[in-house]
């Protein structure tokens, strides 16, 4: 306790001095929102109660100390025999037995049993230390945990030795520059039921687990951690086949960068109506209408398209199994389970009610930190429930961490108004930039899916509502039937489009008579000038005969008046 | 297992179980430990001459030792013979609770 120069020089000048040293965890998150894990060389305390996952998160611990970090460490157990607790988490891939072999792990079981003690005058616990120290130094463990101490309080009866003897422990910890996790069980009014805090002050993290509509939602939070920043919400930690992950969802800036590029939706009549032809990479897409009305047909032609493409696809489905989706794509020609075994695609399905809104999150946040994919589906949006404002939040959160990493997401609703609640006006359709709303006409005793584009921000798109139709082929876009009748889809559409088409064929034929009858009129009156073309020429051929005729009489008569003259001179 | 001794019959005591097996562990030479080793001594004598064996294991040498007997505090002293396993822990200056935790009846010695 004594010799530790840093503590108070940290607090007081903790401008001039670099960052606290710390140690990664390697949880995935938990080292994110301390900003780089546990204060290195001091004792942490980790609180919460029963069944919170202490014990769990104190084993990752050691586990990726001893595995990635070349840390190895020595875990004290006051509560569990080495064999329960390597059973425990050998479901997590832990092989505790394996690292104990390499040397990389030390695990003792501290057994307390009060009824073989018999405290017949002073003592101290200098054998805990002993034990402690010696499996530290047998495989120069550098991380240490103390899974739960206080269970110490209920084998010995002097509690004021036993806090003498604790103060001295983590005091020795430190010394040793050990950097450990001390567990302890959450009390009445304060974190550990023996006030522990008191002692392991450096850091303290809590975890939560609770129940809320039947539904449980592990939380972690890091209440206190002296001479360093730390995120100061609660967060949703996941345990599951896979570890131990903490998610720092809350991101509260927009100034991600956003991704380039137009992915095409795989439905050429679709893309047609996106003036780009396409949606713009890393935008939400919502895709609303009721049931049947088409809605996974549509996300599956994007998966489809995205992994012909060589994209990677994450589908998180609600309703139905990834293979109920990929058989029932094939109807419309589309062959999904071949990106499944590719590795482009992977469905995973949960119900809803499986976990919280915020375990949710959590689960689609690492898995897709884990697969990468550029291209999200969730379907449906609305089939997660809660609370309105925490689904406002988680909604949110998730648009943005998908926002974040440029990635394409397309959720499906089954409210037509694209809201996710009906008793609150909170709405998801101001999150998404697109909206395609699918919309099932029925007339005439029929019933025809059409679709039309709401709104796709920064691009021009078709105000038009277009009828679509799956077929063996895929999904194909028809126009709808726009008239004074209204929009006419289906058989009623063929019919308006038969009349109309008859309706120009006459028109067509009309036209032509027209065109014949201009073309007669034009050629009889050509005829006509011909006529009178050639009466002209007849009466210039007459003008010019009688012009050369009256011209001959003329010379005649001059040269008989000639000949009269000759004569009556020539008798003179 | 112990040597059987012969013992007489009449008493109903843990004297009948016969021989003592004792170990105490200490670490270093503390007060505590010296204090608990006299004692120990003593009380053997008083009560148990002839019956028992004192092993002393100085943690402080031997720590790998420690985890074995489940050994905490300092001193312990760990009835190993005969059974059930009994911790006494502390430094034996309360002869009531010793004899208590040995199973030993205190009129042991007026018989």
């Amino acid at each position: 306790m004594a010799s530790e120069p840093e503590s108070p020089s940290e607090t007081v000048t903790r401008k001039t001095v670099p960052a606290l040293p710390k140690v990664a965890t390697g949880i995935a998150g938990f080292d994110a929102i301390t900003f780089g894990g546990l204060p290195r060389g001091r004792p942490s305390l980790v609180c919460g109660a029963a069944g919170c996952g202490k014990t769990l998160f104190a084993t990752t611990f050691l586990v990726n100390g001893a595995t990635r970090f070349d840390e190895p460490g020595v875990f004290m157990s006051f509560e569990e025999r080495a064999e329960d607790l390597v059973a425990n988490v050998a479901s997590l891939g832990y092989d505790l037995d394996g690292l104990v072999a390499q040397g990389k792990l030390a695990i003792d079981h501290v057994r307390v049993e009060r009824s073989e003690i018999e405290e017949t005058g002073e003592y101290d616990l200098e054998g805990l230390f002993i034990r402690l120290g010696f499996a530290v130094d047998s495989i120069g463990a550098k991380r240490v945990v103390l899974d739960t101490i206080e269970t110490l309080f209920a084998g010995f009866s002097d509690e004021t030795v036993l806090r003498a003897e604790l103060r001295r422990l983590f005091g020795w910890i430190k010394d040793r520059g050990l950097t450990a996790i001390i567990t302890g069980e959450r009390g009445d009014g304060q974190l550990t039921r023996q006030g522990m805090e008191e002692y392991v002050s450096d850091c303290v993290v809590l975890l939560d687990n609770r129940v809320e509509d039947q539904i449980t939602t592990r939380r972690l939070r890091v209440v206190k951690y002296r001479g360093s920043a730390h995120g100061t919400n609660e967060y949703p930690f996941l345990i599951d086949a896979e570890g131990i992950s903490v998610l720092p969802v809350t991101s509260a800036d927009l100034d991600y960068s956003i991704a380039e590029g137009v992915v095409s939706t795989g439905i050429a009549g679709l893309d047609a109506m996106l003036e780009p032809g396409g949606f713009h990479r890393g935008t939400s897409i919502l895709i609303s209408g009721e049931a049947g009305t088409g809605k996974t047909m549509i996300t599956s032609s994007m998966i489809d398209a995205a992994c012909a493409r060589g994209e990677r696809c994450m589908a998180f489905v609600f309703e139905e199994s990834g293979h109920q989706i990929a058989r029932n794509a094939r109807s419309i020609g589309l062959d999904l389970s071949r990106h499944v075994e590719a590795g482009l695609l992977r469905f995973e399905a949960a119900r809803p009610s499986l976990y919280g809104l915020e375990m949710h999150l959590a689960r689609m946040h690492r898995d897709i930190d884990r697969f990468a994919p550029s291209l999200v589906v969730i379907d449906p949006l609305s089939a997660l429930r809660g609370p309105p404002v925490e689904l406002q939040s988680t909604m949110l959160r998730m648009i943005d961490m998908l926002k974040s990493r440029g990635i394409t997401a397309v959720f499906t609703s089954l409210r037509e108004d694209g809201e996710i609640d009906h008793d609150s006006a909170i709405g998801v359709s101001s999150l998404m930039d697109a909206w395609i709303k699918l919309l099932n006409v029925e007339a005439n005793g029929e019933r025809s899916r059409t679709l039309y584009v709401i709104k796709a921000r920064g691009m021009r798109h078709s105000n038009q509502v277009r009828e679509f139709m799956m077929s063996k082929d895929g999904i194909a876009l028809i126009d709808a039937y726009i008239g004074p009748a209204g929009v006419l889809t289906g058989t009623a559409r063929v019919v308006r489009e038969a009349e109309e088409a008859a309706a120009a064929l006459r028109r067509e034929q009309e036209n032509l008579r027209r065109q014949r009858e201009a073309l007669r009129r034009r050629q009889s009156l050509e005829r006509q000038i011909d006529e009178l073309r050639a009466n002209l020429e007849a009466v210039e051929e007459e003008e010019a005969l009688l012009l050369s005729e009256d011209e001959m009489r003329e010379a005649a008569l001059a040269s008989g008046r000639r000949d009269l003259a000759v004569r009556r001179g020539s008798t003179r | 297992m112990s040597g059987s001794e012969p013992i007489d019959g009449e008493g109903d005591g843990a004297l009948d179980e016969g021989h003592y097996h004792l170990r105490l562990y200490v670490a270093g030479q503390t007060a505590k430990s010296l204090a608990a080793m006299t004692n120990l001594k003593r009380f053997c004598e008083e009560h148990l001459a002839g019956h028992y064996d004192i092993e002393v294991i100085d943690l402080m040498k031997n720590p790998q030792l420690a985890a074995g007997d489940q050994i905490l505090a300092i001193p312990t002293l760990v009835r190993r013979l005969p059974a059930p396993l009994k911790r006494i822990i502390g430094d034996l200056s309360n002869t009531e609770k010793v004899l208590v935790g040995l199973d030993i009846r205190p009129k042991a010695d007026g018989l």
